[in-house]
């Protein structure tokens, strides 16, 4: 096959490039453990009020500097217990889930943007580090009252 | 001038696209107004039913009808007359896709279906809005393989040769579509439409959404694929160059077989269901297409700096002056081409296994396919119909008509600029996409997204209006093009389908190898694929029943 001269140096400009890319994406990934909201647990969308963490959404404190968030999302509202409120610098783990369709939770100002799917839990481990009231949305379209779809996180001193 | 029977063929196919053009953009225009305050629907029509038709009209419907009518002249164009049977077939096919879509419009129109064209299980919609997709999808395959049986007679009587480019690319985008359907293929017959006439109780959301990603990541490259042919074909005859190299477009187009499939996972780096691995496996896949992209770049600008070049530009850049900038048909694809740009930077963005978090479902998103599909894609297939329409009906393309191209051009590209700039901007600040207000009761953080310069609601309407106004000069010389321009007597009057020579001999053969490059597809595929979905199948749980909550 016959390829220009300048036609090879930008074929292995692209492919440098194309290295370069993924490298930095996977030392973010694997060696600085940055990867994005997930999780491979289920659970029966019926049952989510029966089932722990759900039956009792709100924060709870698991040992010195971690915090579980847990909250029920369902059209158009989220449950995250009394008011969701988590220290500012220590690990808050999200994990959330969907009694009808498929919603997101997504922190305003953060990286936290986790979809909700049913029968599925999704988990984001994540540090505030500024205090403030934090506007949380929904971003994945749910039905006629998905633009009403939102709360507030205080994250205190 | 192609045989009447396959110019009738391709009208009535752009007259269906143009239809869905009309309804398509009155929805968009409808919609910046509505989140902008200014305008309140009635009770029976809702946002989120005009975002539905918006999406499926203009990304699917008119797309695809398109697409087949410009297959259809290229193909007859480049090898030969359609037989009786690909003629027959071709209509079978048309005909079942018409009907699809307007099975699926009315549901839409009637608020049976505000579910998106990602479907969004567990929303159900009404059933029938899921056969009317599948009959889409099924009068797609049959008019494609009408074709490619058309491509096969060729090869029959041309034996051990190379196929023409435009019959190569064509049969390429062709066996993509199909491999890529097999996704919403599989979910449309055995999860919806089972569950939604109640056949079945419940359904497995997780793997719903993973076959239609399957199916939509791709789709996006069948719309680009035809204009990538459109660039590589046509372009060239324009300037007057013959393509820059025939192996380089052949080569770039299987990548893109290869590398568009096993990757829809980076549409579900945010959702639970699938491990880390396999979502960063996808990442890395997706990345590929970085190549085939870089390589259509770079035959783009040699074609440009040969022709300017000839036409006597001279130093690093005098040619670039010297292009054939008063050509509607060369002028409305390279301000296509330049959107590209951004708009393949910002897709690498957006698959990026981290940086999705910051934009994801934001109006970034938005902003990202209206300056992929919305201007590189559109705006290539309205350079195309300038021509093709007075090519396919023997009118006249009267100076007006190119002056008032020029306009509608002009108008496309600032009102994208200002919509998509903004829409950008305000994805980053945060602003989610699919809302009829992102008003939030006034919360704060909710305000200042919308403080701009730029993003402000202003902006996007004020884009959103231009576009508008673009798209109805559009149809104004569409329908001036078929059915009021005098007829073309004298044979300079004539419009011609500009198709560029393309010397294929120094092109490998194993290019053509259909089985081979289909096979490794499938091999990616099932590398990306199998073991995800099983685990989502063997590890389910309990499925979902029906939500209809709009």
């Amino acid at each position: 096959m016959h390829l220009h001269k300048y036609e090879k140096i930008w074929l292995v400009f692209g492919t440098v490039c194309l290295i370069a890319f993924l490298s930095i994406v996977g030392v973010n990934a694997f060696a600085h453990d940055h990867t994005p909201a997930g999780g491979i647990h289920t659970i029966d969308p019926e049952k989510v009020r029966e089932t722990a963490p759900f039956n009792e959404p709100g924060v709870k404190q698991l040992d010195d500097d971690t915090y579980q968030a847990a909250i029920v999302a369902s059209a158009f509202a989220y449950d995250g217990g009394e008011t969701l409120e988590v220290p500012v610098g220590k690990e808050i783990i999200f994990k959330i889930t969907s009694t009808d369709v498929v919603h997101s939770f997504t922190i305003d100002n953060t990286n936290v943007n986790m979809m909700v799917v049913p029968g599925q839990v999704t988990t984001k481990a994540y540090t505030f580090k500024e205090p403030g009231t934090y506007l949380i949305i929904c971003n994945e379209y749910c039905g006629t009252g998905h633009h009403f779809m939102y709360t507030e996180i205080e994250v205190t001193e | 001038m192609l045989p009447a029977g396959e110019r009738k063929l391709a009208l009535w196919n752009m007259g269906v696209a143009y239809t869905a053009f009309l309804i398509g953009t009155l929805a968009g225009l409808l919609q910046v107004f509505i989140r902008n305050d200014a305008l309140e629907l009635p009770a029976w029509l809702d946002y989120y039913q005009i975002l539905t038709a918006h999406g499926v009209l203009l990304a699917l419907i008119f797309t695809t009808f398109f697409i087949f009518a410009f297959f259809i002249s290229g193909m007859s164009k480049s090898i030969g007359a359609f037989g009786p049977k690909v003629l027959l077939w071709n209509w079978i096919g048309f005909l079942v896709m018409l009907a699809g879509t307007i099975l699926a419009t009315v549901m839409i129109v009637i608020g049976e279906a505000s579910v998106l064209y990602t479907f969004y299980a567990p929303l159900m919609a009404n059933p029938w809005y899921y056969v009317g997709l599948a009959l889409f999808v099924i009068g797609s395959w049959i008019m494609g393989f009408a074709l490619v049986g058309h491509y096969m007679k060729w090869r029959k009587v041309n034996r051990g040769e190379l196929s023409p480019l435009f019959a190569f690319m064509t049969v390429t985008t062709i066996v993509l579509w199909v491999i890529a359907c097999l996704g919403v293929v599989a979910t449309v017959l055995f999860q919806y439409i089972p569950w939604a006439f109640g056949w079945v109780d419940t359904i497995n959301v997780e793997l719903s959404r993973t076959l239609f990603w399957y199916f939509g990541h791709p789709l996006v490259y069948f719309w680009l694929l035809p204009a990538y042919m459109a660039w590589y074909t046509v372009v060239p005859k324009i300037l007057g160059v013959p393509v820059f190299s025939d192996s380089l477009a052949r080569l770039a187009f299987i990548l893109f077989i290869l590398f568009s499939i096993p990757v829809g996972f980076h549409h579900q780096l945010m959702e639970p269901g699938i491990s880390d691995f396999w979502k960063f496996l996808q990442v890395v896949l997706t990345f590929m297409v970085i190549l085939p992209s870089l390589m259509t770049a770079f035959s783009m600008f040699a074609n440009f700096e040969r022709a300017g070049r000839k036409n006597g530009g001279k130093g690093l850049f005098g040619w670039f002056t010297k292009l054939p900038w008063k050509d509607l048909r060369f002028t409305s694809i390279f301000i296509a081409m330049a959107f590209f740009i951004p708009g393949g930077a910002g897709g690498i963005i957006n698959a990026s296994f981290q940086l999705n978090e910051i934009v994801h479902n934001t109006l970034w998103i938005v902003g990202h396919f209206h300056i992929t599909v919305g201007t590189p894609v559109a705006m290539t297939f309205m350079g195309l119909t300038y021509w093709l329409i007075p090519y396919l009906t023997g009118r006249k393309f009267s100076n007006t008509m190119k002056k008032l191209g020029f306009i509608q051009i002009g108008l496309w590209s600032v009102g994208m600029l200002l919509m998509s700039t903004a829409q950008h901007i305000l994805g980053l600040l945060g602003a989610p996409r699919r809302t009829a207000y992102s008003g939030y009761n006034g919360h704060e953080s909710a305000l200042e997204w919308f403080d701009g310069i730029l993003t402000n609601h202003v902006t996007m309407a004020v884009g959103g209006s231009i576009l508008f106004l673009s798209a109805m000069l559009l149809l104004y010389i569409v329908i001036m093009s078929a059915f009021v321009s005098p007829k073309a007597v004298e044979p300079h009057e004539f419009v011609e389908f500009p198709l560029a020579e393309s010397d294929k001999r120094a092109t490998p053969k194993i290019l053509e190898n259909w089985w081979l490059w289909i096979g490794i597809a499938f091999l990616l595929i099932i590398i990306a694929y199998a073991i995800p979905i099983a685990q989502m199948i063997q590890h389910a749980p309990p499925g979902s029943r029906g939500f209809i909550t709009w």
